[in-house]
């Protein structure tokens, strides 16, 4: 069993205990969603959805996690609104830990990443609202005597407008729970959306302003203690000798843990735990991998490069990349940390059959599972309480953590909160991998006539969802480069699976398709470039087949004032992408000093993903999306030296601050199409629109990230 | 044992006096609002008002409080500039994940505080020692304004 501890009071709700409700749910496990059809559960059955009990109230069972993205606004939105329920009349409660009812109709886990929340549910949490609502107008009129059709509903009520009578939700539930579920429920037109399509204020947000919301970090179970560890600097790397006597005199020090591959210390404070873990003399027999470095890992990815691939594509491109006109390009991105607000944190406590975990988890099942594993129980035997997340962006779809704290945990009687270091965080966490991408491109009469680009980097699904990855396709790794917005008249794109040696390898907000989009982008300005085209001109003469990405480009071209003058060593750079089922297009514009350095003065952007549901939480999420990508391209990088990583706090992994933050304007289309996903297309439109900035300032492509200033001073390019 | 004073109330603490402020409030007085995220005062997480003095508790020993005033994030609201804080953060929604947003608050209504309508440079000046990886620093630039604004 698991559940949820949720900040606010109204998610809490009042129990079960209301009464008799009207409960359904539907299955996520059909090969086509959007045919599923909900059907009516047992009274506080595990797999319904929503629950309306005689409080009017509709109680929505969340699947998937809050972690700033704003997820749990948008999805009661959905039920809200085919429910004709004001927002407040949704309450929530988080799904229990369970990959049967509650796996996320993309990935088939319970998990929350890839921006497929919003893509995943659109259809069903809207039918499951529909449906509900069908069964209480079925139920009204069959008390009034009256055709369901005459009946229409308002703000939690049926009313019948030809007697003037009226019933709430609440006093219907009952009887609705006898009528039959529409076949075919009938969704609203979007016309008829009361919510949909306007900006609502947050459900998680005011218990944020006051420190009153508990992220996992803030778990304390009654007599908690609190650890810190240091895990092995090289991956793999053993304890080989403690020495804990100064440690150990310490005040506050109450243990000390010495495990194979890491050490903890347990103390009344995280304090006492952190100083004490310092003045500890750990030697370590770091094995094979301390021979790896930047250098080694650069080498073998540019050495992968020469090997064959997977093909995703091939509509003939080979054959005509040969000859006049053909230009190539490299493109290159490094290993980069996640850096969540909230370090990685895991409180545990083991008693004997039973293991409560408390934590802020982007995949809950695979958290229950992982500490199954190692206290030696079932997951039925695993409680985890999750919790409103402090920074996901891929670090929290891994499990390491909760690992680790039940490792530690078994051998600490009571609770122990186990806390990283930031120099934990960034020093042994698992990373966003290396890429390279190879292109290739034949210009005919200005046209590039054919496109080849060959993706390096690791097989992340296929390692983290096996069965979603065919031992060839990763669809991560080629997101963006299988699919552009350009129609090539032939194509041929390749995939070499590239594990990097010594790091482990994690999601990163924006995934493949930063790589993907960086390498499109900047070789389609470079490829214009060499046809003398301006980059707005030449991308839109090869849009054809998505008129929906040429909308986006014109629109931010537009916005961007594309074209209008620039001081010299100052440019405009696009990105264009059709990515995550959205399309975007953001225009950076930039000024370089001489002596190189990168100021990136505004960012502006247009998209399009589908019916934009809550718009104001589209713009959040595109404006930080933004912020997290320009962190990469101005500063991200993470350097190993003898198998060690050489960052360690913010100080030398730096990320975005106020004074470097740009100006940002972001456009939304609105349209009735499909919604499609947002929390990652703004970090991947980042490193392609400021590459091509630069470019057009200063003549330079930077062909790796993070921009490397020495490459700009002025006196190097002539 | 060692005596502060926290949103206006006397606290006792049996404690290593060379412990952090920001380990005391959260470990030992459970109040934790106010974040743990760098250690190093390089992220702004752990603000917190020392008489009224944006102050990174991480790196103040409880030792060194002596009686002078610790404001949290659970108490700003008491404040003006505190309310109007809050107040704005919420009609703009800045707030994403949410995690660095009590340090956030306690900079800014530090800020406010001292300076009724600060500029941009000002703005940037107060507000660059808090990281947001959410990176919602454009609403908090506007949040101030509009705190400012309703003042
Ligand atoms: S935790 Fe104190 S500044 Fe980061
Ligand atoms: S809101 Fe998430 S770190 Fe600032």
């Amino acid at each position: 069993m698991a559940e949820s501890v949720l900040s606010r009071r109204h998610f809490l709700g009042s129990g079960v205990a209301v009464g008799a409700a009207l409960v359904l749910g539907v299955d996520l496990k059909t090969a086509d969603i959007a045919a599923a059809t909900p059907t009516v559960r047992a009274a506080f059955a595990p797999d319904a959805f929503i629950r309306i009990a005689s409080d009017g109230k509709a109680r929505l069972i969340m699947p998937q996690t809050e972690m700033g993205q704003g997820i749990y606004t948008a999805l009661s939105m959905l039920i809200a609104e085919e429910l004709d329920l004001p927002l407040d009349g949704v309450t929530l409660e988080a799904a229990p830990a369970n990959d049967k009812l509650y796996g996320n109709p993309i990935f088939q886990v319970q998990a929350t990443g890839g921006s497929t929340s919003m893509r995943g549910y659109w259809l069903p949490l809207r039918k499951v609202g529909a449906s509900a609502r069908a069964m209480l107008v079925a139920a009204a009129a069959r008390r009034w005597r009256v055709a369901p059709e005459s009946c229409r509903t308002e703000a939690g009520a049926v009313i019948h407008d030809a007697s003037g009578r009226t019933l709430g939700y609440g006093m219907l539930a009952a009887s609705a729970m006898l009528e039959k579920p529409p076949a075919e429920p009938k969704l609203k037109e979007p016309a008829d959306f009361r919510l949909i399509g306007r900006s609502h204020h947050r459900l998680d947000t005011p218990d944020k302003a006051n420190g009153v919301v508990q992220y996992g970090i803030d778990a304390m179970p009654p007599g908690v203690r609190f650890a810190s560890l240091a895990c092995s600097p090289v991956l793999g790397g053993r304890v080989a000798r403690v020495d804990e006597l100064q440690a150990k005199s310490l005040p506050g020090v109450k243990q000390i843990v010495v495990l194979e591959d890491m050490v903890a210390v347990v103390g009344d404070t995280s304090w006492a735990a952190m100083r004490a873990l310092a003045a500890l003399d750990i030697i370590w027999n770091d094995g094979p991998l301390a021979a790896v470095s930047t250098e080694t890992i650069r080498a073998d990815l540019h050495a992968a490069a020469n090997t064959e691939g997977h093909v995703a594509v091939d509509t003939g491109a080979r054959a005509k990349l040969s000859g006049d006109g053909v230009i190539s390009a490299a493109y290159e991105l490094p290993l980069l940390a996640h850096a969540p607000m909230e370090p990685m944190n895991c409180t545990v406590h083991l008693t004997p059959g039973h293991c409560e975990v408390w934590v802020g988890t982007q995949a809950i099942t695979m958290a229950q599972r992982a500490a199954a594993e190692e206290a030696g129980l079932t997951p039925e035997q695993v409680t985890v309480h999750n919790h409103l997340i402090g920074g996901g962006f891929g670090r929290r779809l891994e499990v390491d953590g909760v690992r680790k704290a039940v490792r530690i945990a078994r051998h600490v009687d009571g609770p122990v909160k186990v806390i990283w270091s930031r120099e934990e965080d960034i020093g042994k966490a698992p990373y966003r991998s290396v890429y390279g991408a190879w292109l290739e491109a034949k210009l005919d009469n200005g046209k590039p006539v054919a496109w080849s680009h060959k993706v390096v980097g690791p097989a992340v699904i296929g390692r983290w969802l096996p069965p979603a990855y065919d031992g060839k396709i990763d669809i991560d790794a080629v997101d963006g480069a299988a699919e552009t917005p350009y129609d090539f008249p032939a194509s041929y794109v390749e995939w070499v699976r590239h594990e990097p040696r010594g790091v482990n390898t994690a999601f990163w907000r924006g995934v493949g398709p930063n790589m993907n989009v960086f390498a499109t982008e900047s070789f389609i300005d470079r490829v214009a470039h060499e046809a003398g085209a301006d980059p707005l001109a030449f991308r839109r003469s090869i849009i054809g087949k998505l008129p929906r990405a040429r909308a986006v480009l014109d629109l931010a071209a537009t916005k961007a004032g594309w074209g209008d003058p620039l001081p010299t060593r100052s440019g405009r750079g696009i990105s264009l992408q059709y990515a995550f089922g959205s399309f975007l297009c953001t225009i950076a514009e930039v000024s370089v000093a001489d002596d190189g350095a990168v100021t990136v003065t505004r960012l502006t952007t247009a998209v399009d993903c589908g019916t934009p549901v809550n718009p104001d939480g589209i713009v959040s999420q595109i404006q930080g999306g933004m912020i997290f990508g320009l962190s990469a391209a101005l500063h991200g990088e993470i350097t190993l030296v003898g198998g060690r990583t050489q960052q360690s706090n913010f100080h030398d992994y730096r990320v975005v601050r106020m004074d470097e933050t740009p100006r940002i304007d972001v456009h939304v289309v609105t349209n009735a199409e499909a919604p499609g996903g947002i929390g990652e297309p703004g970090t991947v439109s980042v490193q392609g629109a400021v590459a091509n900035a630069i470019y057009a300032a200063t003549g330079v492509q930077l062909t790796r990230m993070p921009i490397d200033t020495a490459l700009l001073a002025k006196d190097r390019r002539a | 044992m060692i005596s502060i004073q926290v949103n206006g109330e006397q606290r006792d603490v049996e404690i290593d006096g060379d412990t952090p402020l920001l380990w005391v409030l959260r470990d030992v007085l459970a109040m934790t609002g106010t974040k743990f995220g760098c250690g190093i005062a390089q992220c702004g997480a752990c603000t917190v008002h020392i008489d009224g003095v944006p102050t990174r508790s991480c790196r103040l020993p409880v030792s060194q409080v002596g009686d002078r005033a610790v404001t949290t994030i659970e108490g700003v609201g008491a404040t003006s500039a505190g309310r109007r804080i809050q107040k704005a953060w919420l009609d703009l929604e800045v707030i994403q994940c949410g995690y660095c947003q009590s340090g956030q608050i306690m900079a800014a209504s530090a800020l406010l505080a001292t300076n009724p309508s600060p500029d941009d440079a000002d703005i940037d000046a107060a507000m660059s020692g808090n990281i947001c990886r959410c990176g919602t620093y454009v609403r908090i630039r506007e949040g101030i304004k509009q705190a400012a604004r309703h003042g």
